[in-house]
């Protein structure tokens, strides 16, 4: 028997601190996490804050920690998530709130940039098609990690990041591992120097948890373990 | 000032790689603490025989024993996960995680057994 | 080389040959213990024994790079510990087994 209305502790507050709030909201049939938070907004208090856009899995802005585990929370339905009809649902964590459910996402997104995670064009690239055949290894690999989202759940999810403030973290390290693959893309040693760092990829334990919590099934740490073979190689062989 | 603080921690944990990771952290550095008393005792050969047989004596009460189990134990664990951290770091990925996990656990007992069973 | 990437290879590189080094260990730990352990026993088998002492001595080396950068790794993230004052204290702690770890082969060699 599914409850008929559902019992939800919402974060509430800011930088500053906060505490959790309670709300009775109604049970539907397939309702998502994101719906719950949405019919709060709506008919209890308008100034609960949150961040959503697509609704579909695709955007990367709506997840939060939802019953102690980060979520994307437009596709996790409540059926899923809660215990005995009750949800908890607070902002991502290791990263700072701006108010209620919402995170500060620039420190996360810096460090895509730190991780050299834009594409670089190779010199002479644009005269012609680039051909990149779909079978090769170097492809493969970059397409395993490809569909990365954005969304922050791994970073989350990570013990080293959660240690480690100035660590890069699952998400920008795999996106500097698709690039690397990139045979269009000319950033090479420079790429690599980047994310060896103090707080690089060698900081991963391979605790996993990203592969884990990856609501794309994306493996960021068998990325991050192809950056330190990589950079590894790039060290003896004196490139980085 | 960040969200640490305020509202659930412990993200994402209680799953098998965060235990795996948990079990070497604590057996690395318990083996790394034992090991300059491993180092001295057997120094005690440089002092002669006696001296070595006094500290073997000395090894044999209960209590001891016990810690050697438990030494051996958590050497073995910290050889099993150690392979396997090198096999995800240096082969290409392995979809069986869990059974390598399984792996490491049922060597890990193994070796305890062992030396348990011909222990005297 | 960048530091992190030299540690990561020399904890690696130290691993493969511990792992090697230890599983022979675990062996002869059990072999040896059966039927208890006497010091003219142990010193039977590792006096005057090269291969022993050479097995033995790479074991400690390995041992001595292995665990400083191991614990350096706990320092950071559990203790907070950084800087030049943690990696002084990890290349005395990887000295500190060196020394004691040769010692006690020298000493069961001899």
């Amino acid at each position: 028997m599914a409850a008929t209305t559902l019992d939800i502790a919402l974060w509430r507050g800011d930088a500053a601190g906060g505490a959790f709030q309670r709300y009775r909201v109604p049970a539907a049939q397939r309702q998502t996490v994101l719906d719950v938070v949405t019919w709060v907004q709506r008919h209890v208090d308008s100034g609960l804050s949150y961040r959503f856009a697509c609704r579909v899995g695709m955007c990367g802005t709506c997840a939060m920690t939802v019953n102690g585990k980060p979520r994307w929370t437009c596709r996790t339905l409540v059926d899923a998530a809660a215990k005995d009809g009750r949800l908890e649902i607070a902002p991502l964590a290791n990263l700072p709130v701006v108010k209620d459910l919402a995170c500060d996402m620039t420190a996360f997104f810096d460090k895509w940039r730190r991780a050299e995670g834009r594409f670089r064009p190779a010199p002479g690239l644009g005269g012609d098609f680039a051909v990149v055949p779909p079978e090769s290894a170097a492809r493969r690999q970059a397409e395993a990690g490809i569909e990365c989202i954005g969304c922050a759940v791994c970073y989350s999810a990570c013990d080293v990041a959660a240690w480690n403030s100035d660590y890069l973290g699952p998400a920008a390290l795999n996106r500097a591992w698709t690039l690397h693959n990139d045979v269009r893309d000319g950033a090479g040693a420079a790429r690599l120097k980047a994310v060896a760092g103090d707080a690089g990829c060698h900081s991963c334990h391979s605790h996993q948890s990203c592969r884990e919590h990856c609501p794309k099934h994306l493996n960021p740490t068998a990325s991050i373990a192809g950056l330190k073979r990589a950079t590894a190689w790039a060290a003896l062989k004196g490139e980085i | 000032m960040s969200a640490a603080a305020t509202h659930s921690r412990w993200p994402a944990r209680g799953h098998a790689g965060f235990w795996a990771f948990a079990v070497h952290r604590v057996s690395g550095v318990a083996l790394a603490l034992f090991l300059p008393a491993h180092f001295w005792a057997l120094g005690q050969a440089i002092q002669g025989e006696a001296a070595l047989d006094g500290f073997l004596s000395w090894a044999e009460r209960p209590s001891v024993r016990a810690a050697e189990v438990a030494l051996v134990v958590l050497l073995a664990a910290h050889l099993a996960g150690g392979l396997r951290l090198l096999a995800i770091e240096l082969l290409p990925w392995s979809d069986r995680q869990k059974t390598i996990l399984a792996l490491a656990a049922g060597f890990t007992l193994t070796a305890g057994l062992a030396f348990l069973l011909n222990l005297r | 080389m960048r530091a992190e990437t030299g540690l990561w290879i020399a904890q690696r590189a130290s691993a493969a040959v511990l792992a090697l080094c230890v599983l022979v260990h675990l062996l002869t730990i059990v072999y040896a213990v059966q039927g208890g352990l006497t010091a003219a026993e142990i010193l039977g088998r590792t006096r005057g024994s090269w291969g022993w002492a050479a097995f033995y001595g790479v074991f400690v080396l390995a041992v001595a790079v292995h665990a400083p950068i191991g614990l350096r790794a706990v320092m950071r993230e559990t203790l907070g510990w950084r800087g030049k004052s943690l990696e002084a204290a990890v290349a005395a702690s990887g000295l500190c087994l060196a020394v004691l770890g040769w010692r006690a082969v020298a000493g069961l060699f001899a």
